[in-house]
């Protein structure tokens, strides 16, 4: 729709501009916007110092934002991010009590606990042909009720191995924090294998038409599965690197993680239907959201200003690129 | 014609979802210490009428097809508005239930202007409104408070004739108000008609949008209700987030159990309202088998994740791979 509106200016612009998606151009002109807003608050807010710890912030949610996104891409959801980034993080504390073995073993195993989340998700969407948002908050509900039982039942180790703290917070190359690197190759990772690979092309084909995917030759069923399981394994490990930053696990550490990692992957141009959108735009979202959150903290809003102006944003923006074609 | 059997097949979920909760509700009483007494009656109906509330509240939107994962901020928000208003002399008490309900109206209303007006999906548009109504309830209610009308909230959660559970009548009259005229109205049949086949209603002239508008506005003023009897009972108000999720939460799993079809076009209020009814005496179980109460979080995640892996079943009849895809 928003391609024949402004088809006609757009046809006399570089070619680099014509072939960007319109939206993931809005999403980095509101971060400039943003940008510019917060430089009127504060004089610190453009220093180099600032946008990189900004960045550091940003890559938590990157983490998470990507399986977000390969979920989103084939036209489901998985709403079982707050407790997967929960269950990852505290899981990987847990093993972190069981002497040398476990405290090296932390990292793999909190990642292996949203794996396991993302597996029962992927075999309820994908063989059961349960609607994703219901099996996701399903799991969700009893990988709680799991960590409810943990930390109610035993005594619960919370505090992070050196691991998780230097792969958040540590500096592997001078002056860029870690967190960031890992989001970077993630990141490189998840742009090779969706532009590069079979696999990337059947997530999109999915999204597109799930019964022209599987008419063609592909077991959908399998691609969908192991998104679900990366899907679970990155929130997971998204929370094993907060716990590394906040150098300990919380119980509700991952609800204020969902909103944001859908809202940035559908901020970046991603349509929520599958099938389109370009991990470009998600890492505008990402950054946009991060901004957004940063500026109103540097105004001090209080939680509950936050939350609303939050929503208001998200269905502001949404209202501007992200409607649904009027069929029929 | 056997119109018994169209009866049956339409009510199928309904039922279910009755037989379901009478069986958990005396295994629930025989095993209660008190027994089934009318105090035990009472409070069971007082504890599931709030799901109930919210589960209709769920049922309307699901039923056309949609999803609203706000609805327990509409019931955490009216809460809050609710533990400010409604107090003082009579007039003062009619005009804050007024308000209040007339509060979850404009919410419902708002998530279906942005859903159908603004062509948004249901699950992302009602997830950043809902996050807006809990701001706002947290604005209302930063730390937990106020009151409430006692007279009123004693009458609506006490008993009638020393007997019959107020709260329990009142879900009866909303259902006679609210659900039974809705379903039997044109909107109410084109919220269904939109549900099964959006398209198709649309080509035969239904009113999709107004019937999926006053799907979403119904769905507000249910929640509301809610929210209403939530205050009556505490004589407080809180914003807590955790509550609030647990609301939608579970309001989708009364759904499921109670026979309403996620994909839309199916089921009925009442089934959900059995459904809730259910799964809240699911849960109270542990009680009274003297469980840990730590365990009730995983106990009742994994009856909701049994309850949805039932919708499962529908594969054995599946005959042609290619309907795996609809």
């Amino acid at each position: 729709m928003s391609e024949t509106t402004i088809g006609g200016i757009a046809r006399r612009m570089p070619k680099f501009i014509r072939r960007a998606d319109p939206a993931v151009l809005t999403a980095f002109a509101c971060i400039v916007l943003l940008l510019f807003v917060g430089s009127l608050y504060s004089r610190s807010f453009l220093s180099p110092d600032y946008l990189l710890q900004q960045l550091k912030v940003a890559s938590f949610l990157g983490v998470i934002a990507t399986g977000m996104m390969l979920v989103i891409l084939l036209g489901q959801i998985d709403l079982s991010v707050p407790w997967s980034v929960a269950t990852g993080a505290m899981m990987a504390c847990a093993a972190a009590a069981y002497g040398p073995v476990g405290v090296a073993l932390a990292i793999p195993f909190g990642i292996f606990c949203g794996v396991a989340i993302g597996v029962v998700n992927g075999i309820g969407v994908a063989y059961l042909r349960i609607p994703s948002m219901i099996i996701t908050l399903a799991t969700n509900a009893v990988a709680q009720g799991l960590m409810v039982v943990y930390t109610g039942g035993f005594s619960p180790q919370d505090s992070a191995t050196r691991a998780m703290r230097y792969l958040a917070t540590g500096f592997a190359i001078p002056g860029v924090p870690n967190a960031v690197v890992i989001w970077a190759l993630i990141g490189a990772a998840m742009v090779f294998v969706l532009t590069r690979t079979g696999f990337g092309r059947t997530v999109y084909g999915i999204g597109n038409r799930e019964r022209a995917a599987y008419l063609s030759g592909i077991d959908t069923r399998r691609v969908v599965m192991i998104a679900f399981a990366v899907s679970g394994g990155l929130s997971a490990f998204g929370g094993v690197l907060l716990a590394g930053y906040a150098s300990k696990a919380a119980q509700s550490m991952g609800d204020a993680y969902l909103l944001p990692s859908i809202a940035a992957v559908v901020l970046g141009g991603t349509s929520i239907l599958g099938g389109r959108g370009s991990y470009l735009g998600t890492v505008a979202g990402v950054i946009l959201i991060t901004l957004l959150q940063s500026i109103l903290s540097v105004m001090q809003m209080p939680e509950a200003g936050r939350q609303i102006i939050y929503g208001v944003v998200i269905v502001a923006m949404l209202l501007l690129y992200g409607r649904a074609p009027a069929s029929r | 014609m056997k119109d018994w059997r169209y009866w049956l097949a339409e009510q199928r979920g309904t039922l279910l979802a009755f037989g379901i909760f009478i069986v958990m509700f005396t295994i629930y009483t025989s095993n209660h210490p008190a027994g089934f007494t009318a105090n035990v009656v009472q409070t069971a109906s007082n504890k599931g009428v709030l799901l109930a509330f919210v589960a209709m509240a769920q049922t309307l939107v699901v039923i056309t097809a949609g999803i609203d994962l706000s609805v327990g901020m509409i019931f955490l928000l009216t809460n809050c508005l609710a533990s400010w208003l409604v107090i003082g002399t009579g007039i003062e008490t009619a005009f804050g239930v007024v308000a209040v309900l007339g509060t979850g109206l404009l919410c419902g209303a708002i998530n279906g202007a942005i859903v159908i007006y603004g062509r948004l999906q249901p699950i992302v548009a009602t997830i950043a409104t809902g996050a807006v109504y809990f701001g706002i309830a947290l604005l209302l209610r930063p730390f937990p408070g106020g009151s409430v009308n006692e007279d009123l909230a004693d009458a609506l959660t006490g008993r009638l004739f020393g007997v019959v559970p107020a709260s329990l009548v009142v879900l009866l009259a909303v259902v006679l108000v609210v659900w039974v005229p809705f379903s039997r109205s044109v909107l109410g049949r084109a919220a269904y008609a939109a549900g099964s086949s959006e398209i198709a209603a649309y080509m035969s002239g239904v009113p999709i949008r107004r019937g999926k508008f006053a799907a979403y506005a119904l769905a507000g003023l249910l929640a509301a209700i809610g929210g209403l009897f939530l205050t009556f009972f505490t004589y407080t108000g809180e914003a807590a987030y955790a509550s609030g999720n647990a609301y939608t939460l579970f309001s989708i799993a009364a759904v499921v159990l109670g026979g309403v079809s996620l994909f839309g076009g199916k089921g009925s209020a009442l089934g959900a309202i059995f459904g809730a009814l259910a799964f809240r005496t699911i849960g109270d179980l542990l009680f009274v088998f003297d469980f840990d109460p730590l365990w009730q979080p995983l106990f009742q995640g994994i009856i909701l994740l049994i309850a949805v892996s039932l919708g499962a079943f529908a594969l054995f009849r599946v005959r042609n791979r290619l309907e795996w895809f609809l």
